[in-house]
């Protein structure tokens, strides 16, 4: 198994803050990685340097072998890689089986295919995927009438109607009432498994992410401290002191 | 929604029998009835940008000028003149033109003014859609103004003095009656604001609309979701300022004489009135901006004629109680009021069991 995304010498910056420092990076195709770190250590600049979401300082990111580091948002998610928000954003006044209709890939899409009426299967698949985060009684409210978890899942199936190759999630379990927890993590699950969609996911609860991933990297300060297997990187001295602030 | 479509269905049809007859029972008021058909198609393409996709722009007015102005230019063409000779000559020239000139080039100008203002509006979109949020009002509104005072400032189609327009020649549409040109322009004005309807409504059950509302929502997710957005909000200024493109070639020859300031680019009258009409109706709804307009357009006529003096300040009070108390306008309200009727419920665990993927 090779690597769907490779990050080499990141860097990124605002002002004088160093956000991201030579970051290397790779999340094996298939996979789920996790991405743990205190906060403020620049993990969520890492997604949006990835994404596209800004421009970075130096080094490269390569997407299946293509260079993605000068590629704006759209672009990228065109191509099968897509992000989730940390702070939740779906599409508020629109009910949630329009936010999953809009939410098909458009990277087919072209110019006429705006004029076109959603098919039977798109209408389908929002209905089975909004079944399987237990939103369908709620499909015909406005989205932004959601409870903050209830959006949250919503947004991650979004992302599943996308078919991305590579889904990035930020804090998924943030907010999330602790007894949805499971049944959370068991989905994320069942999108890399089922759906075959390799994940990085950034995450705080040590429980989730110990569960869920094949690879661990921490970042701390903007650098990579640690990486492997979830056990060692959790076991690593320099990972429980950055997270108890003995740096 | 499955409940409302029967009485959509008799709206429309009452709507429809309202606008054939009233020209033949009111024919006092043709001129009023046909400028409240622009108003509605203005209320509806206003509503496009500012309803369905959130952007509000206050600049929607410089293709009612900009379709005027390419109209009567191709109209004074089509005629046989020359473009620059006929406007120096301040009307004071002898139009002398055929019958099938003048409907030749009234057509072709209403068409020259539609694709006119889809070329223009492509062009401004490349620039001004870079523009966010209240950035992006106050930039279009500059479109507006701008061009007013550059029309002004251009000898060739009249500058401030404007230019008068052909007159209608006497023919045999409507036989028998006595304001042909009335009726003529009526029927004209009312087919665009029915053809605007329908073009929007269907528009808006396409993806298209699921798009345009995703952008209006959180245009940033939609990047982040790959929906080509500069493409949609491209493609929805174009048939925004195709529509009111003709309207102001209509318009211009309901008045027959344009000019810039007061006739062509009114700003701060029909400018505003199309935004006031859409937030009064209820913005991003299809019924709403028709509504408001209707609204609007009533009780701005009645208290010109009723409490003259006192017109703007009615007008004033109704944009403030529109604004400050229900911002979500009237069909806003009722959707809030009554949200089962447009659809919005949730469904208890004994219906979703039925579950056949029927909608």
């Amino acid at each position: 198994m090779g690597n769907v995304i490779e990050v080499r010498g990141v860097s990124k910056a605002y002002g004088g803050v160093i956000a991201n420092k030579d970051i290397d990076l790779n999340v094996a195709d298939g996979k789920i990685t996790g991405l743990i770190g205190p906060n403020g250590s620049g993990k969520t600049t890492l997604f949006n340097s990835i994404v596209g979401f800004h421009p970075i300082d130096g080094g490269s990111i390569r997407f299946d072998d293509q260079e993605i580091s000068t590629m704006r948002v759209q672009q990228i998610a065109r191509l099968g890689l897509l992000r989730t928000f940390q702070q939740t954003r779906i599409y508020g006044k629109m009910n949630c089986v329009q936010n999953m209709l809009i939410s098909i890939p458009h990277r087919k899409h072209r110019f006429l295919d705006m004029f076109g009426h959603s098919t039977a299967a798109d209408r389908e698949k929002a209905d089975s995927l909004l079944e399987f985060v237990g939103l369908y009684g709620k499909r015909m409210l406005p989205a932004g009438d959601l409870s903050f978890g209830q959006q949250k899942l919503l947004e991650f199936a979004m992302a599943l109607m996308n078919e991305p190759k590579v889904l990035l999630l930020d804090e998924p379990t943030a907010g999330i009432n602790p007894t949805l927890i499971n049944g959370l993590i068991d989905r994320l699950k069942r999108a890399n498994t089922d759906f075959g969609i390799t994940l990085l996911v950034i995450e705080h609860n040590m429980r989730v992410i110990m569960n869920m991933a094949d690879t661990v990297y921490c970042l701390a300060h903007g650098e990579i401290l640690a990486s492997g297997a979830p056990e060692a990187v959790q076991n690593d001295q320099r990972v429980i002191d950055a997270y108890l602030g003995a740096h | 929604m499955i409940a409302t479509n029967t009485n959509e269905r008799l709206l429309q049809i009452a709507v429809l029998a309202f606008g054939l007859i009233a020209p033949f029972l009111f024919p006092a008021y043709i001129q009023q009835i046909a400028l409240l058909w622009i108003m509605i198609l203005f209320a509806l393409t206003w509503d496009t940008m500012g309803g369905q996709m959130g952007y509000n722009s206050l600049g929607n007015i410089f293709f009612f000028g900009a379709g005027m102005y390419i109209c009567a230019v191709v109209q004074i063409i089509v005629g046989g003149y020359d473009v620059g000779e006929y406007t120096a000559a301040f009307g004071a020239i002898k139009v002398d033109i055929t019958d099938t000139q003048y409907f030749t080039g009234l057509f072709i100008g209403l068409a020259a003014a539609a694709v006119g203002c889809v070329f223009l509006s492509i062009i401004l979109g490349f620039f001004f859609f870079g523009l966010r949020g209240p950035y992006f009002a106050i930039g279009t509104l500059g479109i507006a103004l701008a061009a007013g005072e550059l029309i002004g400032a251009w000898r060739w189609v009249g500058g401030g003095s404007g230019i008068s327009l052909p007159l209608y020649p006497g023919s045999d549409i409507f036989p028998g009656s006595a304001d042909e040109e009335g009726l003529f322009f009526y029927f004209l004005c009312m087919a665009s604001a029915v053809a605007t309807f329908l073009f929007f409504r269907w528009l808006y059950k396409t993806r298209f609309g699921l798009a345009l509302n995703a952008i209006r929502d959180d245009e940033e997710k939609a990047e982040g979701m790959g929906i080509h957005t500069m493409r949609y909000k491209t493609v929805a200024w174009a048939c925004s300022s195709f529509f009111l493109g003709i309207s102001g070639g209509l318009h211009g020859n309901i008045v027959h004489f344009i000019e810039p300031l007061e006739v062509a680019f009114p700003t701060i009258t029909f400018g505003i009135f199309m935004v006031a009409m859409s937030l009064l109706g209820g913005k991003g709804t299809l019924w709403g901006p028709i509504l408001g307009a209707v609204l609007f357009h009533v009780i701005k006529e009645v208290t010109w004629t009723h409490l003259l003096g006192w017109q703007w300040v009615a007008l004033g009070l109704i944009i403030i109680v529109n604004v400050v108390y229900f911002q979500q306008g009237i069909v806003g309200w009722l959707m809030e009021r009554f949200p089962e009727r447009f659809g919005i419920r949730v469904e208890t665990d004994a219906t979703a069991q039925g579950k056949g993927g029927a909608d």
